[in-house]
């Protein structure tokens, strides 16, 4: 084996053997993206990492040996939205030790861990309370011991950088010191927890533990793991997602250097199959030159889906009535009733992740066990799959987690390591499978585009009285998973205009399935809000200019039930400077939105050259996520969000020819750089409201605010991402 | 298949791989130095930027042939104990998101800052153009490559 991955069963075994002091706690089972956030409630429990009984969610977090070190278990993948600080920091405020004081150390797929998956802006909201918990009931323990042996009250004791001290006598005690004790008493229930005005870590910036590694390319990823004795595997794909394999011809393959082998294979996609042809070599180059000279031929009896005709079968879908997914009030009636009445129909495009780090996972497939090192978003999902494939029990296989190269949904996906667990099986040696970046982008399933349709009915004194939002989409859960209908618009595909963000008396919104099989889907960062919120929010601002008023006051006066959302709009417009005059030729444009139970919105300021060539010359995004754990990092998130708005709405879209994506690379699907990047603000509403989620809900309001500025600037409607060529310069 | 003689990070290597293999592959899967990332593989990226000598390529589509007799620098090179002046920005900047594309972007901002000492932000666009960032950090690569020049500046004044 190579350094990497001794280094890491070393710490492993080393962190875990002698472990004097752990903490675990069992957390519920997973709810649904939006409503309120779990109740956090948990049962502690203490022993060996070894002895920890088996069951579900039931899990050590916290281990302390008797020489003072303090180790912290990352139990969720880190792909940049910084899970490998933010549940260890919350682990930490209660125990009250600092991050300096802390070994992090990144967790394999268990379900001793709870529920391990990112994604759904998911970690820091539904984890905020149980990972507290799980340092302060460490952090009780050992004051109690501590106060034992001095013979006082635990009300006595302070707790502080890893110490107790004796409020009497100002006499301190280490944590190392008191483990052994701590850890004979039983672990308190319901521990107290801090109130924010005690908190040293959670909402002040803490730099983040990767932030050094990755600066030196000290960080692992997935694509950096290696073992002895592994090979390397390419994999030709179909021409497109339907083909199959008629015949292989390897004769010049196996005469390049390095090249062992060639064989049939498939990619395991839940419910898909498709086939594919590897090349087995020592080296990955050595591999591309094989699949290089590899000629299949490959035969197809379906028909093969163009961008055209997925558009033609979208628009036919949406003119048909759908499903009713939520309703108040009675639209039909006074939308017919409505004196001022617009229609708008807006169009989406597919995307694609196209996360840094190519797909790869290395996979050693033994005889009764199996061992995976993968950049994945959920470790126990692919444990899960992996042993179903190899009819195993998932405690036979291990899913070391690494960095991710970024995730943004694609990563929830097995099916990149299934890819390896085949292979292995079958050649019985580990076997490192690469995807090239073509690969990545053509084969990946991708965002789904949509088409939708909205209504709106104003009344005589400019009120929306009346609201329907249809979405016309793909459905990813159909996509994926056998037994889904994917028609009843209850996959998400709905959000989150299925809720209703403004005050508006009869708002309805319908969903229409439309299916685009065999191309596979999947979620992408922010997942249907990306492209629902485009349509909705571009909507809001068509109605606004109707009823003849500003897009804030608009949306304000719709703004009565929820103030948090009133407060929110008023902080963005003041922070935007809203009210204040702009330059002749340049416009202003809004969008907000409540995603991921967090409301996000943007103010894009534009001007036009006089070439008619739109300019974005500062975009200023508040968020409101409530305690912002790390305030940067909520703000780093946001920028994120920003750029990758931007790149779907400026550049080109992912499309489909003869079946098959059309973009490969990133010179046909280009992504913003550098120089393209606009001035950027993000203001964090501070407030004490328990977090809410922050990796995606600033990406669907990017592309309506800046649609909206456009609209405002030219007197021409956007309904259509990305924006038409040679716009923007 | 040739044996070749290499110069990484001050170091001398011998490799025997195809002459025609990119640097990139040599370094990461024959060196086993792992900071050089793999994008693209066709020069779009950035990721896999390293310097020879001390100009900024992208070494996936360099051929190992065309190092020999040079000085090859990855992101392993640059300090020793992680504390170049670039990388120091970076953490002050906290840039890294993923990371999986900073030491591309290290590696062309430490090349852009041994030529320009107070670069603009057009020198910036220029320089950093060719790394893309998907994470969307760039507000904060500019930002810490205008943190490096003043430290640099700074220091140097103060000499
Ligand atoms: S990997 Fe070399 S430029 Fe992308
Ligand atoms: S930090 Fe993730 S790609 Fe740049």
């Amino acid at each position: 084996m190579t350094s990497n991955i001794d280094r890491r069963a070393f710490l492993r075994q080393a962190g875990l053997a002698g472990t004097a002091l752990v903490i675990g706690f069992y957390l519920p089972g997973c709810k649904k993206q939006d409503g309120p956030e779990p109740e956090g409630s948990i049962t502690l429990f203490k022993g060996n990492v070894d002895d920890v009984p088996e069951g579900t969610g039931i899990n050590p977090f916290v281990i302390i040996d008797d020489q003072g070190n303090i180790t912290l278990m990352a139990h969720r993948p880190d792909m940049g939205q910084g899970t490998y600080q933010s549940m260890p920091l919350l682990i930490a405020e209660e125990l009250d030790v600092t991050l300096d004081q802390v070994t992090i150390k990144q967790a394999p797929g268990d379900k001793k861990y709870g529920d391990q998956g990112v994604g759904g802006s998911a970690s820091v909201r539904t984890m905020w309370e149980p990972m507290r918990k799980v340092g302060a009931a460490a952090r009780e323990m050992l004051a109690l011991a501590a106060a034992t042996r001095w013979g006082i009250d635990r009300a006595d004791c302070d707790t502080e950088n890893g110490m107790v001290i004796n409020r009497k006598t100002d006499e301190r005690l280490a944590y190392a010191d008191l483990v052994a004790a701590a850890a004979q008493l039983p672990i308190p229930e319901n521990p107290p927890l801090k109130s924010p005005d005690k908190f040293r870590l959670i909402g002040k910036s803490v730099a983040r533990p990767d932030v050094p590694l990755k600066v030196r390319g000290a960080a692992n990823y997935g694509l950096d793991m290696k073992k002895e004795g592994m090979v390397y595997a390419l994999i030709e794909r179909a021409p497109s997602f339907s083909s199959k394999v008629k015949a292989i011809d390897d004769s010049a393959v196996l005469a390049i250097p390095g090249v062992q082998k060639v064989l049939k294979t498939e990619r395991i996609l839940f419910k898909k199959r498709m086939e594919g042809v590897a090349v087995i070599a020592d080296s990955y180059w050595a591999a591309l030159q094989g699949r290089r000279a590899l000629k299949v031929t490959w035969e197809n009896d379906e028909v093969l889906l163009d961008t055209a005709a997925i558009y033609d079968k979208l628009r036919a879908a949406a003119q048909k009535e759908g499903v009713e997914v939520s309703s108040e009030g009675a639209f039909a009636r006074a939308y017919a009733a409505a004196p001022v009445r617009l229609e708008a129909e807006y169009e989406t495009p597919f995307a694609a992740h196209a996360a840094m780090e190519p797909q790869n996972a290395l996979v050693e497939v033994r005889a009764d066990s199996c061992e995976i090192w993968a950049p994945t978003q959920f470790p126990q999902w692919a444990q899960q799959e992996v042993a179903k494939t190899l009819g195993f029990q998932p405690e036979q296989v291990t899913v070391h987690v690494a960095f991710l190269g970024g995730g943004f949904g694609r990563r929830a996906l097995p099916d990149f390591i299934l890819e390896g667990v085949v292979l292995s099986k079958e050649l019985g040696v580990p076997v490192k499978v690469v995807w090239t970046r073509e690969d990545d982008m053509t084969q990946s399933p991708f965002r789904p585009g949509s088409v939708n349709r909205l209504q709106g009915g104003i009344s005589s004194d400019g009120q929306l009285v009346a609201l329907q939002h249809k979405v016309t989409t793909p459905s990813i859960s159909y996509s994926l998973f056998p037994g889904m209908s994917g028609s009843n618009g209850e996959g998400g595909e709905m959000e989150p205009v299925n809720e209703h963000l403004y005050d508006i008396p009869n708002y309805q919104s319908r969903y229409v399935f439309a299916d685009v099989d065999p191309i596979p889907l999947v979620w992408w960062r922010s997942v249907y809000s990306s492209t629902n919120v485009f349509a909705h929010e571009c909507f809001i601002d068509e109605l606004a200019e109707a009823a003849g008023k500003d897009p804030v006051a608009f949306r304000m006066a719709m703004l009565q039930t929820n103030q948090r959302n009133r407060k929110f709009l008023q902080f963005l417009a003041e922070k935007a400077n809203w009210e204040k005059p702009l330059p002749e030729n340049w416009a202003r444009g809004i969008a907000m939105t409540h995603c991921f139970n967090t409301t996000a919105g943007h103010v894009v300021e534009i001007s036009r050259n006089s070439a008619g060539k739109i300019r974005i010359e500062r975009i200023i995004t508040a968020v409101d996520c409530g305690i912002a754990v790390n305030p940067d990092n909520v703000k780093a998130q946001c920028e994120g969000c920003v750029v990758m708005g931007l790149s779907a709405a400026l550049k080109p879209a992912i499309t489909f020819t003869n079946g098959a994506a059309t973009e490969n690379n990133f010179h046909t699907y280009p992504i913003l750089r550098i120089n393209e990047m606009p001035q950027l603000e993000v203001h964090v509403v501070p407030n004490e409201e328990a977090p809410t989620g922050s990796g995606e809900p600033a990406l669907p309001p990017l592309a309506p605010a800046l649609a909206n500025a456009i609209s405002r600037l030219t007197g021409k409607r956007i309904r259509k991402l990305p924006l038409e060529d040679g716009l923007m310069g | 298949m040739s044996l070749i003689k290499l110069s990484v990070n001050g170091k001398s290597y011998q490799v025997e791989v195809a002459e025609d293999m990119p640097l990139l592959w040599v370094i990461r899967d024959f060196l086993g130095m792992n900071g050089t990332k793999f994008g693209c593989g066709i020069g779009q990226c950035g990721a896999c930027t390293i310097h020879l000598d001390g100009q900024p390529i992208r070494s996936c589509s360099t051929p190992v042939l065309a190092a020999i007799g040079k000085k090859i620098t990855t992101i392993e090179g640059i300090s020793e104990k992680g504390d170049h002046p670039v990388q120091q920005a970076w953490i002050a900047e906290q840039v890294p998101q993923c990371g999986y594309c900073q030491s591309g972007q290290i590696m062309s901002a430490v090349a852009l800052l041994n030529e320009k000492e107070a670069p603009s932000d057009a020198d910036i666009d220029a320089a950093m153009v060719g790394n893309i960032c998907r994470c969307g950090t760039y507000k904060r690569v500019r930002a810490a490559i205008h943190r490096a020049a003043a430290d640099k500046r700074e220091m140097l004044s103060k000499r």
